[in-house]
């Protein structure tokens, strides 16, 4: 009865009536409302990298506002207040809506096939984590349309920045749409971890052990466990902050006795950590890529990951190094000093661990290898220039300069960047089932390469001579004319790179005239590679039984005894959980909760505050009526009897 | 493709995990690990403050003129009792005994919502103590951080109360459907847990935040 075919009827599913259209959709929905109530890990992966593209578009042009401004001397193409807004929005855009999402997107669609799951352990609440982000996202860029603009606060919204007194604009609303966006974003992303580490702890396949996992698993691990207890930290210090600048209390005021030094140090708590979540799954997305592309296993497999997990650990001491201008005092000051020293030992094993895999490999130089490679060294330099200010009297001079900029983008786009647009070359055909174009590929690695070395390299320079960061203007005559004209030329080259490679990706979706992919088209290591390309809803027709570290490798060229087995076909079929529209119900209830704290208080006339908080429960209302619903619904589903070999 | 659509109808049978602990409970855990430390968070604030914005000692910041330390005794007791009744119902729904799980959840919700009646009369008749007032931004009309720390971090413990005893709530409504079973008791665990977390954030801050004031 396994394998009978029962002749495939499409049901009816045109809805009919308005209520029709918020049914729990069937396993036959199509279009939009697929979109919309889709559990589905690969799907969800998808709207991820969709979002975080198109955001990663909309950064980009305010970093190209901004370098255009500082093209020469005393420009005025944006006032002093525009060109704050542009480099706040910029650096929390890219951090949070563009870093964060697209390695969600590949943690999402790539980690479940890798240790051979069905999906998550929690596919509505996947969903429910897409539509927070997706909620957090709107939240922060509403911001440009309301009083005051967007915010102007840097994306470290130092303390006093924030205080309602000192506003340029009265009322603003600006840190209050950044205070709750990243708060909403914060939820999107902790949720998310927990069900990636119940999902990497609980899922695994029968004989994919721990050890077994491959690497981009152990990162997507690391940065879940980084993600649950940094998060916490800037959850409650943007909680104080919401208290500090709605309800009167004292946390950061320093005129009635707080310290905007605790904001510093709670924030850079989440902070440092926040870098290593920015980094760890490029380098777990390197680590799949250059062993492939050197047809070779991983050099030093146990090692790479235990400095994966140092590195986080580590990750937690090190945050006062953000902080060695502000009069900490020796002891506290040295010693971050020195663990920011000792953090560079895990990293740099890593590079050796790279490159002894590459070394005496046969290596190919397709797209994702030189992203991989392109990764590798524009990470070293990052890496150099942050051993460099670890030491605490040369980070005297370069803190608040260019230095620090050129060092933070080295690492950020040299590396996370990098890694992820690997991360798309290599893993896309999988996702579409077409091949990308390798001449465009060449075109964008070269331009984004050229590019970014032409405006951030200058950076170091600029930085030694004293260039002021985060400052809108300078004046001619201190030699920085130059090389600000050479970095904005260079970031507009990267510009178009990075559009170009954006272009390419979302085409390759639609574009039928692209090399189909096959099921493994580089020859590589890890079990979504024995699946067909694109992957089926169900993902493994029968869950495989792993012998081996790199499977797909070892079911190829290994020995007979460690090939995979597959479990027998359950008469039962694949089971696969119904579609749901609460996680969606439940994120706009989040939003409409939001938006309604950000308008909650009016001035009277006797400019008395005028608290009115029906909206806020309204949204609170839906979002708790939703998840009652959710909970009452259950996971549902149906069955699918694939064929023995339709993988 | 051929396929056939069987609607669910799955057999009662625990799914496989690679760790045998059901993946709730490893979500779970996860959740109570990052909650450890937004309150970790909190209570480092209200410390750090405490240290350099003292309220003992000086004459008119002297906190324990409005604290009433015999009512949050009783209610910390009550709290712990509360563990008890919970850690009953557990066991009793591992049993199978609907009865006893139903009691002993909702002694449960008794205990929990006299923890947070006293909460909310504490924070009520501090807010308007005559001459005394503690509030968000002030101490005794004088402005204070005690008060922001002071609220923020038993309201943010508070509202963890109050969810765990509308989620007990949920459970105890869900009883009288019929369709509680043994196969509910890893849920009813689940909730048990974050339960006892959170009673024991509150053995931590009722020393750190209420007995300190006495002893330094
Ligand atoms: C070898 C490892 C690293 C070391 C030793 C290091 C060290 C430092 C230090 C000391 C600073 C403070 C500079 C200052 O403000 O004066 C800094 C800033 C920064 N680093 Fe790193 N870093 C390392 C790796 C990374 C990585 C992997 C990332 C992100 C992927 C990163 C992102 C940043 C960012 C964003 C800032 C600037 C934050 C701001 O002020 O806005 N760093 N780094
Ligand atoms: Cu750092």
């Amino acid at each position: 009865m396994a394998t009978e075919s029962v002749k495939y009827v499409a049901p009816e599913t045109k809805p009919k009536t308005l209520l029709d259209v918020f049914r729990r959709p069937d396993q036959h929905v199509t279009g939009i409302r697929d979109w919309l109530t889709t559990i589905d890990h690969k799907k969800i992966g998808l709207l991820y990298g969709l979002v975080a593209l198109c955001s990663l578009i909309f950064g980009g042009m305010q970093a190209l506002l901004i370098r255009s401004q500082l093209w020469a001397p005393n420009q005025e193409l944006l006032t002093p207040r525009e060109y704050n807004q542009m480099f706040t929005m910029h650096g929390t855009i890219m951090v949070f809506l563009v870093i964060m999402p697209l390695s969600a997107a590949f943690f999402n669609f790539v980690m479940p096939l890798q240790i051979g799951a069905r999906d998550v352990a929690f596919p509505r609440l996947n969903a429910l984590s897409l539509w927070c982000f997706v909620a957090g996202a709107i939240i922060l860029n509403l911001s440009w349309f309301f009083t005051g603009g967007a915010p102007a606060i840097g994306w470290f919204a130092y303390s006093p920045l924030t205080d309602v007194r000192f506003e340029e604009v009265a009322r603003d609303l600006g840190p209050d749409f950044w205070v709750f966006g990243i708060q909403v974003l914060g939820l999107a992303s902790l949720l998310a971890s927990f069900n990636f580490i119940a999902t990497l702890i609980n899922m695994r396949a029968p004989g994919m052990t721990m050890m077994r996992m491959p690497v981009f698993c152990w990162m997507t691990l690391v940065v879940s466990f980084l993600i649950i207890l940094a998060f916490p930290a800037i959850t409650i210090a943007l909680v104080e902050l919401m208290f500090d600048r709605n309800y009167g209390t004292n946390f950061y005021d320093f005129l009635e006795g707080g310290k905007p030094h605790l904001w510093q140090h709670l924030f850079w708590i989440f902070g440092h950590p926040e870098v290593y979540i920015l980094i760890l799954p490029a380098m777990g997305i390197v680590s799949e890529v250059v062993p492939t592309f050197s047809r070779k296993p991983l050099f030093g497999y146990g090692l790479v990951i235990f400095s994966g997990a140092i590195i986080g650990f580590m990750g937690f001491a090190v945050w006062s190094h953000h902080m060695f201008t502000t009069g900490m005092g020796i002891v506290a000051t040295s010693a971050f000093s020195m663990l920011t020293m000792l953090i560079a030992i895990p990293t740099g094993v890593k590079i050796f661990n790279w490159i002894g895999t590459m070394w005496g490999g046969k290596i190919r130089f397709d797209t994702p290898m030189l992203f991989a490679l392109g990764f590798i060294t524009m990470f070293m330099v990052g890496g150099f220039t942050g051993i460099m200010h670890s030491s605490v009297p040369i980070d005297m001079q370069q803190q608040d300069t260019y230095f620090v900029v050129a060092h933070f983008h080295y690492v950020l786009i040299g590396g996370a960047l990098f890694g992820l647009f690997c991360g798309f070359y290599f893993w896309l055909p999988k996702m579409t089932g077409r091949m990308l174009d390798e001449k465009m590929g060449k075109i964008v690695f070269t331009l984004m390469f050229i590019g970014f070395n032409t405006t951030f390299f200058p950076m170091h320079y600029l930085g030694m001579i004293g260039q002021p960061r985060r400052t809108h203007s300078y004046n001619a005559g201190n030699g920085f004319e130059m090389w600000n004209q050479i970095a904005t030329v260079g970031a507009f080259i990267l510009g178009i790179g990075i559009l170009l490679g954006v272009i390419q990706f979302m085409r390759s979706f639609r574009d039928k005239s692209l090399k189909p992919a096959g099921k493994n088209p580089w020859d590589a290591r890890s079990l979504e590679w024995t699946l067909s390309s694109p992957v089926k809803e169900y993902n493994f027709a029968r869950t495989p039984i792993v012998k081996a570290r790199d499977q797909a490798w070892e079911n190829n060229y290994g020995p007979r005894e460690l090939h995979s087995e597959k479990e027998p076909l359950d008469h039962h079929g694949v089971h696969m959980p119904d579609h749901s529209w609460y996680p969606l119900f439940t994120a706009i209830g989040f939003l409409v909760l939001v938006i309604g704290m950000l308008f909650h208080s009016s001035l009277g006339a006797d400019g008395e505050i005028i608290r009115n908080y029906t909206v806020p429960i309204i949204g609170g209302i839906i979002a708790i009526t939703s998840m009652i619903m959710w909970s009452l619904e259950g996971p549902g589903g149906y069955h699918l009897f694939p064929e023995e070999d339709e993988e | 493709m051929s396929e056939a659509a069987a609607a669910h109808a799955d057999e009662h049978h625990e799914p496989y995990t690679s760790t045998g602990i059901p993946t709730k409970k490893v979500l779970m855990w996860a959740f109570l690990g990052s909650d450890c430390m937004f309150f970790g968070t909190l209570i480092s604030t209200h410390l750090i403050y405490r240290k350099i914005s003292a309220t003992v000692g000086t004459n008119y910041l002297d906190i324990r003129d409005i604290f009433d330390i015999e009512l949050t005794s009783f209610s910390t007791f009550i709290l712990l009792a509360s563990s008890l009744f919970m850690a009953l119902a557990v066991s009793a729904i591992h049993k199978g005994n609907l009865n006893s799980t139903r009691w002993m959840l909702f002694g449960t919700i008794i205990f929990g919502g006299i923890f947070l009646a006293c909460q909310v009369y504490e924070f009520t008749h501090f807010a308007y103590a005559p001459g005394n007032e503690l509030t968000l931004s002030s101490y005794r009309g004088e402005p204070h951080v005690f008060g922001s720390t002071f609220f923020v971090l038993t309201g943010t413990h508070g509202t963890h109360v109050a969810i765990g005893v509308f989620w007990l709530l949920g459970w105890l409504a869900y009883s009288f459907t019929g369709k509680m079973s043994t196969a509910d008791a890893m849920d009813i665990e689940c909730c048990g847990l974050y339960w006892h977390f959170v009673d024991i954030v509150w053995i931590i801050i009722f020393p750190v935040v209420y007995l300190m004031e006495y002893a330094l």
